[in-house]
């Protein structure tokens, strides 16, 4: 791989912002060394964000921690890798396209493990052998991947007392662990001093706050928590199954419950019936899951029910890559549905918005009385950051409910709003069926004409007056050039944004975050003076495209760039694309 | 019924891909494949003339493991997949493979009306009480009191009896094997696939990963468990009675399998055209 | 991981010299077979040293087997598809189930080991039954080639460390595929 031109380095300079893959297979312990060195980048006051990436076997097969410390706030990976450690090479290179390196990268492997392969060191990238294994193995318990977390530690110039409270917590608990490790994190350190090469992180901002390190999907599930969620369905499903396997505990902890369901058409019924019992209610899925979903995401917007899932995408189309990021699911969460079914879709653009969304989600949905799906991804769900702490959240939002005896109660009455109040079981006085027939206002099944555009014109109505105003979209910059996307590309995206920036050239950002129902007014507000609009997306047919114009009346000229899924952008790609289309 | 013009006997070599599984070593599904393979062996079937239809799930990732016509369907639907199948290619020999969670959690559903409408094909579900492939989940058979992320103390519900389930909806044949024992699975495998009707062959496989205490088995399972027999309340005495470590054939019957009734004559299309002659 | 597994029947006894070495020669056929599938299976995984060592005895009871049809001069050898055993699979068939990912060259060779000692008592089952004489000194010879072949792996096993405490301990979960 040449050497890339660096058209310019960027605000994260080559040392406000230091990237490190550690790889290794057959139960090498590189994700844990990874978790470590993370843990270890928190606790001495700089950003973090993790990704992993493995071969096909459940155990012991291939694998690939990748860290990028920074010393401001990153949503992103960074063009290329400064440092690659490898305990072994054994099929690591099916990791080249995720483990870009560059000349002024450097390569550090066990010669006694064979040499690098030239997937890694074509880039020019220089190597430097250390015999790990020998050197951990004088050492009673000392293994390899303790020895390259000291290594890089003392590279990247991390304090000590960080990186041993890291390996701390995480041994802590493994009898006898913890000796050897911090021995063999020490001969690794020594070893990285040995080699007269560094790649030092600037010092850390200073922290008026404590930071947080949490995965994507923690997030969404502690914002769903806050939005008020009490009864979670769950039924498994790669990328997802964590945000519902930390959601069991929690939810019991706050005094809600989860049920695992034998499937998805279960689950998404079982929170639908839950929340008309009166509880804000939630599961979790991807694609295939989502597909199963969407007949019942019909019911709870014709019965008026809330519910939200939340869609943590992965590679598509049908079972697809499971483990890997991908922006495809856009078409389903807005079209699925069979009839004119409005709905809410939501998209988190960051890690640190998992969490802000997925309560915007739950307040959106109580208040509208309908479904909301929201879009997250393999990437954001599964990748663990150092984040500022969220802000804390307001009260979540309350249903409209009927008061008990309420004369003449229609549950599916014509309102100015399209809001009526929902009758909760237990209330007298105002018994209705729910109901997925078309309907009266007082909820009788109905095939009259009027009734259905009546109650197609409440529905519609209803969403289009939700509290949109201040989440809607992220909005920054001016200038007559403007990029617009949504979810994980958002992160690419912003620090392309800043290089141009940097470089004379101004581009706004629009990141949605409401992507139904569309926004036209607040949008062509947003792209005012706008003359030309740059399309990002994670897809390959260009559905975010397709929705742009098929919802909007968009004044600028069009343009996409887009990819599929498996491997996410980096910066300089959107970088150097804005600089070429800024020309045409 | 081997085409090969040197006229060997096949050998379970032949029903085996270049396809390296993925399974973890230890896993019992190494020795189901093994066992399929002898099976179609000695049945000395043309792998050309099987097809092995899977839902999602580590065992699911069976059909690439052989040189037989696979297809790896969608979580839970193989029973699906391989009723259409074999509807429409009755001269097929259609085994159907998955695990607990996409055969009787997503799939339950589909399990309980393939035993009822007892298409002839081979059902072979290997049982590790656990949902492997996303790490460790309870399944339907899965005990009450087993601890996981999902469901802390387990889930509190009493495990699936899946041989009561086939036999109180029509299997015509139910069996259950273990991985321990690969050429008692495989000559229960031959049973099975000759047995015309809707087959069950529950395979206890354990999951050295998430369920290492299943290595225990070997030591609690009883041969020969069952009496055979055409009875059903014989079989559904014996099941009832059997703390699901039981192995052998223990229902056997008689039900004709289910076909789609064809014209054995069939006509042209344009034939149907004058029904709407005025 | 000490292979050991319950009886499930009884062998089927041999009438002649020629049946009893077809089991033997069966017996070699499934465990050359056995070890050559967990090479690839331990290879798969990156185990190299064990794939490596499983692959060496695949072509040791290669050779056993190769020895075993050359004396007794066959055109074509038995159907090894056949024979029943006493135990689930052949004497010197390695279970699937006693496999780790991360097992070291050790605990494979205590496998082979305890392979060899059942063969061993396998053919001395048949040296003691009641059998004609031919067959009884035939498996008598088998049983002492079967001993020495013990002998020869505990010599292999002696140039192996006994596996450190921790020898199974991943740090890494699981990971997810599908």
């Amino acid at each position: 791989m040449t050497s890339p031109e660096k058209i310019h380095p960027g605000p994260h300079g080559p040392h406000t912002s230091v990237s490190v893959a550690l790889a290794g297979s057959g139960g090498a312990g590189v994700m844990t060394a990874g978790n470590m060195l993370l843990e270890a980048a928190a606790r001495s006051g700089y950003y973090a964000l993790m990704t992993r990436s493995s071969g096909p076997q459940i155990r012991g097969g291939e694998a690939a921690a990748m860290i990028r410390i920074a010393r401001d706030p990153i949503e992103c990976m960074d063009d290329r890798f400064d440092v690659l450690v490898a305990v072994d090479w054994d099929n690591v290179h099916r990791f080249r396209a995720e483990i870009a390196l560059t000349a002024d990268s450097l390569v550090i492997g066990d010669p006694d493990q064979g040499e690098p392969h030239e997937a890694f060191t074509g880039s020019g990238a220089r190597y430097a052998p250390v015999h790990l294994k020998k050197m951990a193995k004088t050492i009673e318990g000392g293994r390899a991947n303790m020895l390259a977390l000291g290594l890089v530690a003392e590279l990247l110039g991390l304090p000590e007392d960080a990186v041993m409270r890291a390996v701390e917590k995480t041994l802590g608990r493994r009898p006898g662990a913890l000796e050897p490790s911090l021995a063999a994190m020490a001969a690794g350190r020594a070893a990285g001093a040995d080699l007269e090469v560094e790649y030092g992180l600037a010092p850390p901002a200073a922290q008026s706050t404590s930071r947080w390190l949490v995965s994507g999907n923690e997030a969404t599930g502690l914002g769903a928590l806050r939005g008020g969620v009490r009864f979670v369905a769950a039924y498994p499903i790669t990328p997802a199954t964590e945000l519902l396997e930390w959601m069991s505990p929690a939810l019991a902890e706050v005094g809600g419950a989860l049920v695992q369901a034998e499937d998805e058409l279960a689950s998404i019924n079982m929170a639908i019936g839950s929340s008309y019992g009166g509880v804000p209610s939630l599961t979790a899925t991807s694609g295939p899951g989502l597909s199963l979903m969407v007949e019942a995401l019909g019911l709870a917007v014709t019965a008026e029910t809330p519910v939200v899932v939340v869609n943590v995408m992965r590679v598509g189309p049908s079972t697809g890559i499971p483990t890997k990021s991908e922006q495809g699911d856009l078409n389903i969460a807005l079209y699925g549905l069979h009839g004119d079914a409005p709905h809410l879709v939501l998209a988190p653009n960051s890690v640190a918005d998992c969490l802000c969304t997925a309560e915007w989600a739950v307040q959106l949905a109580e208040s509208l009385q309908a479904p909301a799906i929201v879009l997250s991804d393999q990437f954001m769900g599964q990748a663990r950051s150092v984040i500022d702490p969220p802000a804390p959240s307001p009260a979540p939002a309350r249903r409209l409910t009927a008061k008990p005896d309420s004369p003449d109660y229609r549950r599916y009455g014509l309102t100015d709003s399209g809001l009526s109040p929902m009758a909760i079981p237990g209330t007298p006085g105002v018994s209705y069926t729910a109901d997925g027939l078309e309907h009266t206002e007082r909820g009788t099944p109905s095939s009259q004409a009027s009734d259905h555009l009546a109650q197609l014109q409440k529905r519609e109505r209803k969403l289009a007056h939700g509290d949109y105003a201040a989440h809607w979209a992220d909005v920054e910059g001016d200038g007559e050039l403007a990029v617009i996307t949504f979810g994980s590309c958002t992160g690419p995206v912003r620090e392309a944004i800043t290089r141009a920036r940097e470089g004379g050239l101004a581009v706004r950002l629009v990141s949605m975050r409401l992507l139904s129902p569309a926004q036209p007014a607040r949008l062509a507000e947003a792209l005012e003076g706008v003359n030309k609009l740059l399309v990002v997306e994670q897809t390959h047919s260009g559905q975010f495209l397709g929705y742009l114009r098929r919802e909007y009346d968009l004044a600028a000229e069009l343009s996409s760039l887009r990819k599929p899924g498996v491997l996410q952008f980096h910066p300089d790609e959107i970088h150097r694309h804005l600089l070429a289309w800024s020309q045409t | 019924m081997n085409d090969n013009s040197t006229s060997k006997a096949p050998s379970p070599a032949d029903y085996k891909s270049e396809v390296k599984p993925v399974w973890c070593p230890g896993c019992g599904d190494f020795a189901v494949l093994n066992a399929l393979a002898k099976a179609l062996a000695k049945l000395a079937l043309r792998a050309e003339d099987v097809a092995v239809v899977s839902g999602i799930g580590c065992s699911s990732r069976i059909p690439a493991y052989t040189s037989c016509y696979g297809f790896h369907g969608v979580h839970g639907r193989s029973l699906a997949a391989a009723t259409g199948l074999k509807l429409a290619r009755p001269d097929l020999t259609v085994v159907v493979t998955g695990g607990d969670g996409d055969g009787y959690s997503i799939g339950g559903n589909h399990f309980m009306h393939a035993c009822r409408r007892n298409v002839d094909m081979t059902y072979i579900v290997m049982d590790n009480r656990v949902y492997g492939m996303t790490k460790g989940q309870p399944s339907p058979t899965t005990e009450p009191d087993w601890d996981s992320k999902l469901t802390p103390q387990g889930t509190g519900l009493r495990e699936f009896q899946p041989t009561v389930i086939a036999l109180a909806a029509g299997a015509n044949f139910i069996a259950r094997g273990f991985t321990g024992d690969p050429n008692g699975l495989a000559a229960m495998l031959v049973d099975a696939i000759t047995t015309p009707g809707f087959s069950f062959v529950e395979v206890l496989s354990p999951c050295i990963t998430f369920r290492p205490e299943q290595t225990e088995w070997k030591r609690i399972v009883k041969q020969a468990a069952f009496e055979q027999t055409a009875d059903p309340s014989d079989a559904a005495k014996q099941m009832l009675a059997d703390d699901g470590f039981g192995l052998g054939v223990v229902y056997s019957g008689q039900r004709p399998p289910f076909s789609a009734r064809r014209a054995s004559d069939p006509k042209p299309v344009t034939a149907l055209e004058a029904r709407f002659a005025v | 991981m000490t292979g050991q597994r319950p009886e499930t029947g009884r062998e089927d006894l041999p009438r002649t010299v020629e049946e009893f070495m077809a089991y033997a020669w069966a017996m070699e056929v499934e465990a050359a077979d056995r070890y050559a599938e967990l090479a690839q299976i331990m290879d798969s995984h990156h185990n190299r040293e064990v794939a490596e060592l499983f692959a060496k005895l695949s072509r040791i009871e290669g050779k056993h087997r190769d020895q075993i049809a050359a004396r007794m001069g066959w055109q074509q050898p038995p159907d090894a598809t056949v024979f029943r055993w006493s135990t689930p699979e052949g004497a010197e068939t390695t279970d699937y189930g006693d496999l780790h990912y991360l097992m070291t060259p050790y605990h494979a060779l205590l496998l082979a080991r305890h392979n060899e000692r059942q063969a061993a008592e396998f053919f001395e089952r048949f040296a003691a039954a009641d059998l004609p004489a031919e067959i009884q000194a035939q498996a008598a010879e088998m049983a002492g080639e079967e001993r020495e072949h013990v002998r020869l792996i505990e010599e292999w096993l002696s140039r192996f460390p006994p596996p450190e405490r921790g020898w199974d301990e991943d740090w890494d979960p699981p990971n997810v595929v599908d």
